[in-house]
């Protein structure tokens, strides 16, 4: 993939913003002091009127968004993952989340690929503290082209949305031509017969590459994309699990809670197969360069291709 | 004061005291001492000073109210159905399965613009809305309500510092200093004074004003209208539980519902109060 094009989702968003704001005369953009890392910096180049430096204050921050929604306002309230999710925890459920308001959360350097800043800034938590908030829709990009499409689609969409960034440039793999993004529904990559491949986000990228890899030696691996991880495609993940009989979820994420558990809830209730869950262990991560620390961790297309491979194996 | 207007005053402000204790006495649960410390504020506000309207509660210039002390909602409930957002006989099922009035604000119910009772979020929200009112032009401003302990909330202050930062003169932020939290005196808890010092530190403009006195917030309220390039802090020393005589300056009451006895002193010294204003 060397030629490919690459570019970090948190840079898509910023893009966006800047993008749609000119469309969107109500879109408004909020920030922690990470302008310069989120990227929204970008947007206030071009949009200072429009756009709200908080400070170091992640909590206020969110009350402040709920306070622009609840008077017509299109808020994007960005910080870091760990900060938007794990710190304003309370705030976006009881400012956001119980009122229901039109605020986006743009939550940036999510996962393990934040790389050197280690594991204080890692957050793999924050899909699974998300998920538990009723009424919260939850989009996690795998690419620049779905990135700018998710940001659009989310100010279309009435009610709390949270969307998660990285810090890493990634490969660019759908075409801006024709690629469409719905939201709450999954996009069938690859059609398989031996096991489908579940991923989301920075995962969808290495999992089409272990599919490629499994393909040379006669397994044929489906890959699906879920962008949107609530409410999730349970649609597509049924037709899957009946044409494969087996499914692999790969997220940059903690196992606990994320995309992996949303599909195992859907299978146990719907079409119980086996379940392989890839994602971050039961475990803080370290710091390291970002690229090595996913291959530590198995968020790698060949340890998603050794995975399937032993399944299918076993099957 | 115009002397009419300072006597309906007192005789609403009696009326949305009996209707907390009839919201919380049906609940058989609640916060009967801060709501009390804030009935005279509710009502001054909401037939003084903002523009609000029953029949219109989404009005878009309305003014915004935020109780950022949420879980003193009885005396907004009681103060909106003396207003006429809703049925007074809602009271009667407040915190009841079903009900309309939950156990906090909730921005379902008509009148009620924000969500709130979790300590500390309101002041933020408010300022969210007079930022959005700001960038817009808007006409409206936004009032809000703090607890005397719940500005030991951190957030308090990011949104305080928020607030000055961004001029937010179209804000007033009251704190109801009536001196007692659940655990006891707030000096003895977690001592937030000096509360005049530390908004004024925080570049606000602060008044000071007695919470019981409608001349006094009269002229707290008057004052904040003239306020430029700051948001404005109403600091009102309160008597906690203030119109029940039994309830007044005792912590015990901060959250707990009078038994049928209790609730009938209650209402024998808010109706005796209220006969002796209606003369």
């Amino acid at each position: 993939m060397a030629d490919v094009k690459k570019i970090a989702t948190r840079e898509s968003y910023g893009n966006a913003l800047a993008e749609l704001g000119d469309k969107y005369e109500n879109l408004y953009v909020l920030d922690a002091d990470l302008a310069a890392a989120t990227k929204t910096g970008i947007f206030k180049k071009k949009f200072p009127d429009r756009f709200f430096d908080c400070g170091i204050a992640e909590a206020n921050m969110m009350g402040v968004a709920a306070g622009l929604a609840a008077t017509g306002k299109i808020p994007f309230a960005s910080t870091f993952a760990m900060f938007a999710a794990g710190r304003a925890f309370e705030q976006v459920r009881n400012s956001i989340g119980y009122p229901h308001l039109n605020v986006k959360i743009g939550a940036t350097h999510a996962g393990i690929s934040v790389g050197e800043d280690g594991a204080t800034h890692q957050c793999n938590e924050d899909i699974a503290l998300m998920r538990t908030i009723p009424g919260m829709t939850i989009i996690n990009p795998a690419d620049d082209v779905e990135a700018k499409a998710a940001v659009e689609a989310a100010i279309l969409h009435e009610g709390p949305v949270y969307m998660r960034f990285g810090r890493l440039a990634a490969p660019v793999f759908n075409d801006p031509e024709t690629y469409k993004f719905e939201l709450g529904k999954g996009i069938q990559i690859k059609e398989g017969k031996d096991i489908t491949i579940i991923a989301t986000g920075l995962m969808v990228s290495e999992a089409i590459e272990a599919a490629k890899a499994l393909a040379g030696e006669g397994i044929d691996a489906g890959v699906v994309n879920i962008h949107t991880i609530k409410p999730i495609d349970a649609e597509i993940i049924i037709k899957n699990a009946k044409e494969t009989g087996l499914v692999l979820t790969v997220e940059e994420h903690s196992i606990i809670g994320g995309l992996g558990s949303a599909v195992a809830d859907v299978l146990a209730e719907n079409y119980p197969c086996k379940l392989v869950k890839i994602g971050v262990n039961d475990e803080f991560g370290h710091s390291g360069p970002a690229v090595d620390l996913l291959k530590e961790f198995g968020l790698c297309a060949d340890n998603i291709a050794a995975k399937a491979r032993d399944a299918v194996k076993a099957k | 004061m115009d002397a009419t207007l300072k006597k309906q005053l007192e005789i609403t402000a009696c009326k949305v005291r009996l209707g907390i204790i009839e919201g919380v006495f049906n609940a058989k649960s609640g916060h009967p001492g801060g709501s009390l410390s804030i009935a005279d504020l509710m009502t001054y506000l909401y037939f003084a000073k903002l523009n609000v309207y029953p029949d219109k509660p989404d009005e878009a210039q309305r003014d915004r109210f935020v109780l950022s002390k949420g879980h003193t909602a009885p005396a907004l409930y009681a103060t909106l159905a003396e207003k006429g957002f809703f049925p007074k006989e809602e009271l009667k099922s407040l915190r009841h399965i079903g009900a309309l009035l939950q156990g906090h604000p909730c921005i379902h119910i008509p009148g009620v613009d924000m969500s709130s009772g979790s300590l500390g979020q309101g002041i933020s929200v408010a300022c969210g809305m007079a930022l959005s009112g700001k960038v817009s032009n808007d006409t409206y401003k936004v009032y809000t309500v703090l607890g005397d302990g719940e500005i030991e909330e951190g957030q308090v202050w990011e949104a305080a510092m928020f607030a000055a930062h961004y001029k937010l003169d179209n804000l007033v932020a009251v704190v109801d200093n009536n001196g007692l939290q659940i655990d006891g005196k707030i000096e003895d808890v977690m001592s937030p004074y000096p509360i005049v010092d530390k908004f004024k530190a925080f570049g606000w403009h602060v008044i000071e004003a007695d919470a019981h006195d409608f001349d006094s917030l009269e002229k707290a309220f008057d004052e904040a209208e003239t306020v430029a390039g700051q948001p404005v802090a109403i600091v009102m020393k309160s008597v906690k539980g203030k119109g029940v005589s039994f309830m007044e300056n005792n912590v015990s009451w901060h959250g707990a519902a009078p038994n049928a006895e209790q609730y009938a002193q209650a209402v024998e010294e808010l109706t005796a109060k209220l006969k002796e204003l209606e003369g």
